[in-house]
């Protein structure tokens, strides 16, 4: 009896958390627009008992999701969100392995100052995070007065209100998530391994490749997923950041919500969004169980 | 057929292997190595010994390269090896942890340097086959590391170690994560492997049964010096110092003053005591303060006075009883303690020596050895 109790602590809060917003989500994704409060049609009503339940049944249809497929806009959104992640991830590990790599390699009692640096951004809000970047991006931001200062460039460069902005935006907010998993990876490993390596032959090159890298490997899957996947439908970083040519599924959700008040097409982005989701989410919950079983 | 016996340390003509030349190795103010000279010959199985942090380990990671030299030289077939990185060097090394690479395959792992050398594939795939039956591993060539057992682990260290056929191996206690018994089987593999393979091995170890039974020479380390080099058995039976004799196997240790008495020494040690009657290479000035050491099973214990030129009287104050041997600790008048060692050839039932029996030890004038200090 306990044991049920134990193991039904997870799913209730999963049911109540996840399970039931999502069938709501995908209720009114089935629904049509219309000017009422709240904003879509049909309202199940029990009151009118069975015949209630069937007419409601019946208003439901695919439309929304038959309409993303007549405009191009969603797809070009959908294919542009999936390639600013991609580079986005690319970029991150690009940044996060050295610093990784740096931080396992430091002396032993620097690594928890080290540590403590990563995460420390964390404490400030993510909003204010992002607006001191407007300040250092923007035109006359501080990135181009000591650039102009140091004679560098003559004009500012525009890179406030573009896809650079939105990378750097990315990958500063995801870096810990990139660093920390593969940290973890690197600091596990014996140095032994790699006197090993050069002592068979290897260069510290090719120890690094033919050791060093593979051994972190689940430590890079995992966090380029856990930085791909929250940046898929990424919104607040492309909306502050980004120009006009930026197009992000986030970005387009938000409009369909708030500016066009359209729920049920927003709702069915959100739930095309998820189904997209779900095969990295799905691959990373397969690394994470190969790494445990590695180690196990 | 009488064999030659393996002594090229012995012949003039012999060239060493290697040679360490006025090493000195030191980080910041500690001194790991102080000034060493040592040759080490081909084919030799040779032990560095000591407790940690003797600088046996510093030696052996400077022969591999892993650490720099401060002072002085390191000569390997003819060449000065100081500046060599160690992926130049033809050294292997087995590694205290083995340091398998968990990625890869037991077959990858034994792979791992040859790849590195370029070979073409067959000849590469040969080779590791070879390693394989060596070591008996066939059977988990697929096998990653962490799939096999300890001493399987093992084996695997040894035959990357091997695989490149290196000039010298050099092995960092490789024994040490085996349980006693299958520590004393490697140990007679490895001697095997050394012999069929002619390689050089050079084995850190702070075992000395260990080193007693794999090498041909022990070098016994203290605080980065060499204390004694010297086969298994001149190393136990004429220790050059109190240190050796009492790092190697157990021995009682009298303190007292020589005198020169006709071709031998007479040692005063203790008021009321018949002097202790012993021989000595070292010539000894009258009333010069030494170290007598005596191996505990060079001194019988019997019940009545035995005919022997040493024997004193002592009582039982202790009694290891090992299964095969027993040890008895006798307390001589004044306080002396001595260790008699005897074979237990009857069972213990029939045990004649007891707790708190009054015995006598005995030994001979050439069972110990005089050392100065």
């Amino acid at each position: 009896m306990r044991r049920v109790v134990l193991i039904a602590v997870p799913y209730l809060w999963l049911l109540a958390l996840f399970l039931v917003p999502f069938v709501i989500v995908l209720k009114i994704s089935l629904s049509d627009i219309a000017l009422a409060r709240p904003p879509y049609l049909p309202q199940l009503d029990l009151s009118a008992g069975w015949q209630g339940v069937r007419e409601f049944l019946s208003g439901l249809d695919l439309e929304n999701f038959v309409f993303l497929t007549t405009d191009d806009l969603y797809w070009k959104a959908y294919l542009s969100s999936l390639r600013i992640a991609l580079v986005s991830t690319l970029l991150t590990l690009l940044v996060g392995y050295p610093i990784a790599y740096g931080m396992a390699r430091a002396a032993r009692e620097w690594r928890p100052t080290l540590l403590m640096l990563v995460i420390l951004p964390f404490w400030t809000s993510f909003l204010i995070r992002v607006y001191a970047w407007m300040g250092i991006l923007s035109t006359e931001g501080v990135l181009n007065n000591v650039l102009l200062f140091l004679g560098v460039i003559d004009e500012p460069l525009q890179i406030m209100n573009t896809n650079t902005a939105v990378y750097i935006g990315i990958v500063y907010t995801y870096l810990p998530f990139m660093i920390l998993p593969i940290y973890a990876a690197l600091e596990k490993m014996d140095d032994s391994l790699l006197e090993a390596a050069e002592d068979l032959g290897c260069s510290r090159l090719q120890a690094f490749w033919l050791v060093t890298w593979p051994l972190s490997r689940n430590g890079i899957v995992a966090g380029c997923f856990l930085v791909f996947i929250p940046t898929i439908g990424e919104f607040v970083i492309p909306s502050l950041l980004g120009g006009s040519d930026t197009l992000m599924i986030g970005k387009v959700l938000w409009e369909e919500f708030f500016s066009n008040r359209d729920w049920p097409v927003a709702s069915a982005v959100a739930v095309v969004l998820l189904a997209i989701l779900i095969v990295p989410i799905i691959l990373f919950q397969r690394n994470e169980q190969k790494a445990r079983e590695a180690e196990g | 057929m009488a064999q030659t016996a393996f002594a090229p340390w012995d012949d003039p003509d012999e060239r060493p292997l290697i040679e360490f030349r006025g090493v000195s190795k030191r980080f910041g103010d500690f001194t790991a190595i102080d000034d060493l000279t040592l040759n080490i010959f081909e084919r030799e199985f040779f032990a560095l010994l000591g407790p940690s942090g003797c600088g046996k380990t510093t030696m052996m990671r400077m022969l591999a390269g892993f650490e720099s030299v401060t002072e002085g030289h390191i000569w390997l077939g003819g060449q000065d090896i100081i500046d060599i990185p160690p992926n130049k060097r033809p050294v292997n090394m087995m590694f205290q942890n083995y340091a398998l690479f968990p990625h890869l395959s037991i077959w990858e792992n034994i792979a791992f340097g040859l790849k590195r050398e370029g070979r073409p594939k067959d000849e590469i795939a040969a080779r590791v086959d070879e390693m394989l039956r060596l070591t008996r591993l066939g059977r988990f060539a697929k096998r990653k590391p962490h799939q096999i057992s300890g001493g399987q682990r093992q084996r695997v260290a040894l035959a990357r170690s091997l695989a490149k056929a290196p000039k010298l191996l050099l092995l960092d206690e490789p024994l040490g994560a085996l349980d006693r018994k299958l520590r004393e089987e490697t140990q007679f593999e490895l001697m095997d492997i050394q012999e069929k393979t002619g390689t050089t091995f050079v084995i850190v170890t702070h075992d000395q049964e260990e080193a007693m039974t794999v090498a041909s020479r022990i070098a016994v380390m203290d605080e980065g010096r060499l204390v004694q080099v010297a086969t298994p058995d001149v190393i136990y039976e004429a220790p050059a110092s109190v240190y050796v004799a009492d790092f190697i196997g157990d021995v009682n240790i009298v303190e007292g003053r020589a005198t020169p008495e006709g071709a031998g020494l007479r040692i005063d040690w203790a008021e009321g005591q018949a002097p202790i009657a012993a021989r000595s290479d070292s010539a000894f000035a009258r009333g010069q303060s030494c170290h007598f050491a005596i191996r505990p099973e060079k001194v019988t214990i019997d019940t009545e006075r035995p005919d022997r030129p040493n024997a004193f009287r002592g009582k039982v104050i202790d009694i290891a009883y090992l299964g095969n041997i027993s040890t008895y600790h006798v307390e001589l008048a004044g306080g002396q303690m001595i260790k008699a060692q005897m074979v237990n050839a009857r069972r213990l039932a029939n045990r004649q020596i007891t707790w708190d029996d009054e015995v006598w030890v005995g030994f001979t004038e050439t069972a110990g050895v005089v050392l100065e200090g």
